[in-house]
């Protein structure tokens, strides 16, 4: 059923690199001018969500928050009516017992009806700040692992090109939750190593490819073969990209709104990550100038590799042919 | 494992590989199967400080039980606690008051979930996945232990006993008084400075760094604490408040408890189950102690307030209604040597009371102190330490105030040891809470709540539902598109798929891991994440298929395909484990079923779905794959 297509891709590598320093810069422009909308693992601060067994009226529970002293509190729906979730900043001189305690009484004296608790969330703001920092160094780690693996494993080129691509996705994953003002808490954080994770899979796996076409394909120039292997990997990436993305709506829809900030990254990330593994990480190994020496010379076992596939090619051959002789022996017989 | 070892190239497998995976097959399902029996609501009955529970007492909880008439699922007497399962949760609350009142003081009662996994289950050790807070409900609270406290603690320690060689070798001193993070020891002049030095070098030169400074103003010692010192009286406040906490915690009846340390100063607490959390919080959080110390009667304590001079060797302390009063410097029993305090009503005056017992110096201290001392007055100072802002230099700054109260002046009226009451209380709780907190010992030094998750029990079992749904409409989406795209093929890897979910529960249940919503999250996005290698490998079967036979396609399409499987998923490996090592609490969770899923599906993945492949088409007549 496949008729070999090819899809020049390597040759809308420019348009690609436009968009991409767009949507980077545009990300960068919103990280700095916006920032991000922290959520309280990293700024400190008290969470309270409520479960009213009416439609919960917002509005009067802010005014009464406000009598109550907590000024800077916000107050919003959480899924549904009858859910809420108040967010209050760090309070001078109280600590967690005593703010949703005074929350909860407030509101119970003003309201009838029963209130449910069905979470207090509270983070000192030394250890928002420890989380941060700590949040930022894992992400460091996380990438100069890798920018050692790649380089171990392929060539410094491939290395810089997958480190690129990944710093890309994140940037742009950041920048969609800078311009949305989506909180951003730990478990975003966790999806953001998460998609780190899976934008470089989907970009090893074409490299992996490019390395083998470098080796088999007697000619073609490195642009050539290097779009031949995003080519060979387009069913691939598009099959792996839609069961992931398939999962991560799952959950997106059906896994409740403490999850949804981790679903939508995961999301956003496989999306931006799919595009750059095809248009990113390649381009930039090419630009840098990776060639079939450079891949030839470095593996060194290439040749009595290549030897042993051969001849365990031969040894699959013969065997095969032996046993097509005695099938066809048996239906002589027969 | 996932090379043939022999390098025959031949689409069958040997016996072995196929007994492999029936064996792990057959394994995971084991233990992933006591996920499916669920819990039952139980209360547990474990004995108090220094109580032991007997069979007796067992029958007398489940005769007690059915004269009330509930319904007992069973009745478990086993490592000296009772574990009585129930068949409904209304008759759950009922059971434990009724437990309570039976058994009093004698035992800690509290509700638990058991899991109602079946005994031959229970025999080979396999258990259900030992599930979160965010999922089962519950608190989680970090506490921060302040060392500085807990150093000039240790540094307070010594000044005693400093004092006390000092005098043995008649070395005359004008003060010993812990400033500036160090002990001063200042001397009248240089003779009884000299006398001093060599005493105190010889004594405490193992845990302190000796500084003599004898041209200062007056000759004086300074000693430090070495830095190996410190770091033994920073473990010992640690564990001092671990120990406490867990007392404090087995007062509030919680089943299963966790109580840890983290870095070097921190302690996480999780109470699984805990609904009121205000009350937990209190319990957890009060960092008071009490004082017993007799009463300065010489000198007038409205004088000492005006001038802020108390006479030698007393000390200006106030009762709560403001009222001054002088009490002796040396503390004759703390906290530390209570072994037990409960609350009750004095028959004679009607009023709350708190009976106490010493441990035994506590007693021969009391016994030495009130047999010179009948006739005079002792007090019971409460101390008690919050934290509040204060303004300096335009800038909020956190301190830490300690309060001393003076909660009762009684008149000894005769010799007493280890056993005695403290009356002049406001009310029953303020008993209670006192006695409660007698008991629980006192802490090394004060700590506070810098981190709290309370998720309502409502709200875990919303999280169990929505991740639940999540895992199932997500995995059978992916089968779905499997099937749709691969045929054959696809059905085969969905085998895979479903193995891999079997064992990616079973390791969670093996390993006793939290499970948490993010994890479930983890192993949302290993389903997805999963099928990656066998869509590797059947789009190489496809290409190969187009340049050589049915047979050689599938082996080369399993073979090149394995390095680039490989190079992946280690790669997503090592984002999980930076993951796990600077993650906290749930972000682990996620960590932990991320790398298990990348781990078993490299599995049944590869081996899984080669094993089936190779059954069904290896070396065999075959026209068409269908893929």
């Amino acid at each position: 059923m496949e008729q070999q297509k090819m899809i020049n891709f390597m040759g809308q590598r420019k348009i690609a690199s436009i968009i991409s320093t767009i949507l980077v810069i545009g990300s960068l422009f919103g990280l700095f001018v916006k920032g991000l909308n922290l959520g309280i693992d990293f700024t400190g601060g008290t969470i309270i969500e409520l479960n009213y067994d009416r439609p919960a009226d917002v509005d009067k529970i802010r005014t009464v928050l406000q009598k109550t002293g907590f000024d800077s509190a916000t107050v919003q729906n959480f899924g549904s009516a009858e859910d809420v979730l108040i967010r209050i900043a760090p309070q001078e001189g109280m600590n967690s017992a005593q703010i949703s305690n005074k929350v909860l009484d407030a509101l119970r004296a003003e309201t009838q009806g029963k209130i449910d608790v069905r979470r207090v969330e509270f983070v000192g703001p030394q250890v928002g700040e420890e989380l941060t920092q700590d949040g930022a160094l894992a992400v460091i780690y996380a990438l100069i692992g890798i920018l050692i693996y790649v380089a171990l494993r392929f060539e410094f080129r491939f290395a810089v090109g997958s480190v690129a691509a990944l710093v890309h996705d994140v940037i742009i994953t950041l920048g969609v939750f800078s311009w949305f003002q989506i909180q951003f808490d730990l478990t975003v954080l966790a999806a953001i190593l998460a998609v780190i994770g899976y934008s470089l899979n989907d970009t090893i796996v074409v490299f992996d490819r490019v390395r083998e076409n470098f080796r088999t394909l007697r000619e073609g120039s490195p642009v050539e073969v290097t779009n031949i292997a995003v080519n060979q990997m387009l069913s691939r990436t598009i099959m792996t990209s839609l069961t992931t993305l398939v999962v991560l709506l799952a959950l997106f829809f059906l896994g409740g709104e403490i999850i949804h900030g981790f679903a939508l990254a995961l999301i956003v990330g496989i999306v931006v990550g799919t595009y750059s593994s095809t248009y990113i990480a390649s381009a930039i190994a090419l630009a840098l100038g990776v060639s079939k020496a450079d891949l030839m010379k470095p593996e060194k076992t290439g040749p009595s590799a290549e030897e042993a596939e051969a001849e365990l090619q031969r040894a699959f051959l013969e065997a095969e042919a032996r046993r097509e002789a005695r099938l066809a022996e048996k239906a002589s017989k027969s | 494992m996932f090379q043939s070892q022999k390098k025959v190239i031949s689409n069958q497998y040997p016996t072995w590989k196929y007994l492999l995976l029936v064996l792990v097959t057959v394994l995971g399902t084991l233990y992933a199967l006591p996920n499916l029996y669920g819990d039952d609501p139980a209360v547990q009955v474990s004995p108090a400080k220094s109580v032991q529970l007997t069979q007796q007492d067992e029958q007398q909880v489940q005769q007690a039980l059915k004269s009330a008439g509930i319904q007992i699922k069973s009745a478990k007497f086993e490592q000296g606690k009772i574990l009585i399962r129930l068949t409904n949760e209304s008759d759950q609350l009922k059971a434990k008051s009724i437990i309570k009142q039976l058994l009093d003081r004698k035992a800690v009662v509290a509700l638990n979930l058991a899991p109602a996994t079946p005994e031959w289950l229970q025999a080979i050790g396999a258990k259900p996945m030992y599930l979160g807070l965010d999922l089962r409900g519950g608190v989680h609270f970090l506490m921060d232990v302040d060392m500085d406290a807990a150093i000039a603690k240790h540094y307070l320690r010594y000044v005693d006993d400093i004092k006390t060689s000092l005098r043995e070798v008649r070395a005359r001193y004008l003060k010993v008084v812990y400033e500036n993070q160090q002990l001063e020891i200042v001397f009248k002049d240089k003779t009884n400075f000299e006398k001093g030095l060599k005493a105190i070098e010889q004594k405490y030169k193992a845990d302190f760094i000796v500084q003599p400074q004898p041209d200062a103003q007056l000759p004086m010692v300074v000693l430090k604490l070495s830095k190996k010192a410190i770091k033994e009286a920073k473990t010992y406040a640690l564990k001092q408040n671990i120990t406490t906490l867990r007392n404090r915690i087995n007062e509030l009846g919680v089943a299963e408890p966790v109580i840890q340390q983290q870095g070097e100063r921190r302690i996480v607490v999780e109470l699984p189950g805990v609904q009121d959390t205000a009350r937990a919080k209190e319990i957890l959080g009060a960092t008071a102690t009490l004082e017993f110390r007799l009463v300065e009667e010489k000198g007038d304590p409205y004088r000492a307030e005006k001038t802020g001079y108390a006479p030698h060797g007393a000390k200006l302390y106030h009762f709560r209604d403001g009222r001054p009063i002088l009490l002796k410097r040396d503390i004759i029993v703390s906290g530390d040597n209570v072994v037990n305090a409960q609350s009750g009503i004095d028959t004679r005056s009607g009023t709350p009371e708190v009976s106490v017992t010493l441990d035994s110096a506590g007693g021969r201290k009391m016994n030495e102190t009130t047999k010179r001392n009948i006739g005079n007055r002792m007090a019971v100072v409460y101390i008690e330490n919050h934290l509040i802002k204060v303004n300096k230099d335009g800038k909020e700054v956190k301190k830490r105030v300690t309060t001393k109260d003076v909660i009762n002046a009684a008149v000894i009226r005769g010799q007493f040891s280890n056993r005695f009451q403290i009356t002049g209380l406001d009310s029953p709780q303020e008993a209670q809470d006192l006695a409660l907190l007698l008991r629980a010992g006192s802490l090394a030094a004060p700590m506070e709540i810098v981190e709290e998750r309370t998720i309502g029990p409502s709200l875990g079992a919303d999280n169990i539902r929505q991740g639940f749904m999540s895992v199932v409409v997500g995995f059978l989406l992916v089968l779905v598109i499997m099937a749709w795209r691969y045929k054959v093929f696809g059905m085969i890897a969905n085998l895979a798929l479903v193995l891999n979910l079997v064992l990616i529960v079973a390791i969670l249940s093996l390993l006793q891991a939290t499970l948490t919503m993010p994890g479930i999250a983890g192993i949302v996005l290993t389903v997805g994440m999963a099928v990656d290698a066998n869509v590797l490998i059947f789009e190489r079967i496809r290409e190969e298929m187009r340049v050589g036979s049915i047979q050689q396609a599938i082996h080369a399409g399993y073979e090149k395909a394995f390095i680039t499987i490989a190079d992946a998923n280690i790669t997503t490996l090592l984002a999980a484990i930076v993951l796990f090592s600077f993650g906290t609490g749930p972000i682990k969770g996620f960590a932990v079923t991320l790398s298990i899923g990348i781990i078993t599906s490299m599995f049944t993945a590869i081996v899984g779905t080669r094993a089936i492949v190779n059954w069904l088409y290896g070396n065999k007549p075959v026209e068409k794959l269908p893929i």
